[in-house]
């Protein structure tokens, strides 16, 4: 038998370490034999985290959820020991519907195979696509295959896969260079650690494949540094690949030489863009420059360099082994195949998800993420991150492709959906990505460097109660002057979440400037606490409050004066009577 | 930021001092682009970016010291100033934000008094806000970086980053 417990960096947050220790310790103190623990990534529910698989000899699998070290007992003795199913610890039928409804290509093995043992993903077909290609295709028909599957970028622009690595093709000299581009900057996204943690070994044969295509022999991948547990994932795999003769000389007798690197990024944002990445592997400030040239003839040392992103060049395996057309069935006409996208916020069900691109938002949100925490209401989701904007619920049945989404105002993006409820301000979330932005500016251009100052500045009187007449016009002027006058995509699409929630949430801003009042009561400064009939005299709000503005006798109705309030919220977190109303 | 023409030995001093960061210097300082990985590599060993240490990398790889606190301060990544025994890397990612980190963050300053790149007197905390660490299906996260490995914490609430902090405080 074989306990797999998950271990990517979200099961580990929610103590899966400690339960696979308490597995060992009671395998041990039980002297049960014939059991082996093993280690997989994230399967993506995150939200039933930690996660374990039991695997019976004849192959069966139980999936045990939200297993802390006190139910590792239960399970030891159930299954390990007397072979039963302990039910009430397993996945209900309706949480394994959450994988069930999904299609995987990218994230196939993530939460199945060991990613610390390359002969798992040897098993499940894994480096039988790069033999393929050695051993049997030119390099412009891999390039083919990935035009017929029709492969966008995944990272964010959601152009051509093929036509940049014909690109790098074409591009004159014997010196080109593959970049993976694994700095999942987006504030909100994590399909890419996840595939980092869960399965390394499909990003170095997609990276080998490309390489092969466009006459690259090395690959650097570009991995952000908050990302330890990836990096060293991705160490222990290069250097099991590098054993196996996959990463090397001579390739599979093809003659074909690959080598792969990692460099840890330091933090920056606009490093998500082409030429500040190639800055920032050459060691310098990671400030864009203007293109053309474009990277496909002079990058990396001034060499030909294609860079893709983690999620793109996972699929790339899939595709050649199964085919394009395989890939190309799945999806719309012009956004074919899966999509990842990672599903948080104010969500019940919150994780990774897979589907073909062309499910509606409603499909994905409510069909597979359960809808909104604690029953309220969906207001609105943002996706594409800081570039992308905010979905209004009455557009909920837009089918999720790049086309669609793009109509909206907002971005596929790296595929980031934050979902939110009637306690988000918007006003709030426009603050949130402009202060964002304004952080990861490079400072080149002045409009996106001085312009995103600017609108934080008026975002913030805004929402501190102190917005003008006006000010909804100044933020358009200076909205359409930054994307303008910005020379890289983080300026040009900075100002996209203020526009969309101007578009849809325009009353709020509103209500914030004319009428004074947050309508999600979110914004400190338009808020008020009162205490209602509900109010028992307990005093125990009256003793918490840190500035003493409740008053009132014992077993009376006490009262908050509104002079002293700072609006800390502790009386309402302190009230066991629900006596305390935020407006 | 040169000392030449000092008789102070300083130079030599500034060796003896970062002896540990010499193997580093001899793998990387004749390659080229390895500066940010050559100040990471400082970082991990002395925790964040000395004058002096800048001074010792530009003398070892002939890179200016401009340039090199050029890069330095340019990625969120590295610190000039000393962090504490328990670095606090809050997540102030979109999911995060969404889940109430702001809260989080003044349930931590109030409880260590302390702000946003600030260390605790006793030296034992440092908090930094980050930008996003991936785990956003947990909701506000933090992560805690010390000697004893990285530790991350997910659904956070005001009380149990309290308790969190206090555990380790205990221990520190």
């Amino acid at each position: 038998m074989r306990v797999v417990i998950g271990q990517g960096s979200c099961g580990i947050a929610t103590g899966a370490k400690k339960t696979a220790a308490e597995f060992e310790k009671q395998i041990a103190e039980k002297n049960i034999s014939n059991v082996t623990l093993g280690v997989t990534g994230c399967v993506g529910t995150c939200y039933l985290e930690p996660i374990v698989d039991v695997y019976d000899d004849d192959g069966k699998m139980t999936r045990y959820v939200k297993v802390q070290p006190d139910k590792v007992e239960k399970i030891v003795e159930e299954h390990l020991m007397q072979h039963q199913v302990a039910e009430d610890q397993a996945i209900t039928e309706e949480d394994k519907e959450f994988v069930g409804k999904q299609q995987r290509v990218v994230l196939r093995n993530c939460g199945v195979i060991n990613p610390e043992n390359i002969e798992d993903y040897i098993a499940v077909d894994g480096y039988k696509a790069i033999e393929k290609v050695l051993t049997s295709m030119k390099p412009e028909e891999v390039i083919e295959e990935i035009k017929v599957s029709g492969l966008r970028g995944r990272g964010g622009a959601g152009f051509p896969t093929w036509f940049k690595w014909n690109a790098a093709k074409q591009s004159p000299g014997n010196e080109k260079y593959l970049v993976c581009n694994a700095d999942e900057g987006d504030p909100g996204a994590f399909m890419d650690r996840s595939v980092l943690e869960g399965d390394p070994h499909s990003l170095i044969e997609g990276m080998i494949i490309g390489g092969y295509a466009m006459g690259a022999t090395q690959g650097v991948i570009y991995c952000r540094a908050e990302y330890p547990l990836a990096i060293k994932r991705l160490e222990i795999a290069m250097a099991q690949a590098r054993e196996k003769g996959f990463l090397g000389k001579n390739i599979f007798d093809s003659g074909f030489d690959f080598d792969l690197r990692i460099k840890a990024g330091a933090g920056a944002f606009v490093c998500g863009e082409e030429t500040a990445l190639i800055a920032s592997l050459e060691g310098e400030r990671g400030m864009p420059r203007l293109k053309p040239p474009f990277p496909a003839a002079k990058g990396y040392w001034q060499k030909p360099t294609d860079i893709n992103n983690v999620e793109t060049l996972a699929n790339v395996p899939w595709i050649i082994y199964n085919g394009g057309a395989a890939f190309g069935s799945m999806g719309t006409e012009k956004s074919k195949g899966t999509k990842v996208f990672a599903l948080a916020g104010k969500i019940k069900k919150g994780g990774l998800v897979e589907v073909p691109m062309g499910l509606t938002l409603r499909d994905v949100i409510f069909g597979i993420g359960g809808g909104i925490k604690n029953d309220r209401e969906f207001k609105a989701v943002q996706m594409g991150g800081p570039s992308g904007g905010c979905i209004p619920a009455e557009l909920i049945d837009t089918p999720v492709t790049y086309e669609d989404i793009n109509k909206t105002g907002a971005i596929v993006g790296s595929g980031g959906m934050i979902v939110m409820d009637e306690d988000t301000c918007m006003v709030d979330m426009a603050r949130y990505f402009l202060n964002f932005t304004r952080d990861e500016s490079c400072g080149k251009c002045n409009y996106c460097r001085i312009g995103t100052k600017r609108m934080l500045e008026i975002l913030e009187r805004i929402t501190e109660g102190e917005g003008k007449d006006g000010d909804i016009e100044l933020l358009e002027e200076l909205a359409g002057k930054i994307k303008d006058g910005s020379m890289c995509g983080l300026g040009q699409t900075a100002p996209n979440p203020v526009l969309t929630t101007l578009k849809y949430f325009r009353n709020e801003y509103e209500d914030h400037i004319y009428n004074k009042k947050c309508t999600a009561a979110s914004c400190k400064a338009l808020i008020s606490f009162s205490i209602n009939d509900a109010c028992k005299g307990c005093t125990l709000c009256a003793r918490h409050c840190p500035v003493g503005a409740i008053s009132g006798k014992v077993k009376e109705k006490h009262v908050i004066d509104q002079d002293l309030c700072i609006k800390c919220g502790k009386c309402l977190d302190t009230c066991k009577f629900g006596a305390i109303e935020k407006k | 930021m040169s000392e030449k023409g000092c008789n102070c030995n300083c130079a030599q001093n500034r060796a003896a001092e970062f002896k540990d960061l010499a193997p580093v210097l001899e793998q990387y300082a004749k390659v080229p682009g390895s500066l940010i990985t050559i100040l990471q590599k400082a970082q991990d060993i002395y925790g964040y970016l000395s004058l002096d240490a800048i001074n010792y990398i530009s003398e070892e790889t002939g890179i200016k010291p401009a340039k090199i606190y050029g890069v330095a301060t340019f990625y969120a990544q590295f610190r000039l100033k000393p962090v504490g025994k328990y670095l606090i890397m809050l997540c102030q990612g979109t999911a995060c934000h969404v889940n109430g980190s702001e809260m989080i963050e003044e349930a931590i300053c109030e409880y260590l008094d302390i702000k946003d790149g600030e260390t605790t007197e006793d030296g034992i905390f440092t908090l930094n806000n980050v930008a996003c660490l991936g785990c956003c299906s947990l909701a506000p996260v933090m992560m805690i970086k010390s000697v004893e490995g990285d530790e991350t914490y997910g659904n956070l609430t005001k009380d149990s980053v309290k308790q969190i902090l206090g555990e380790i405080r205990e221990r520190a």
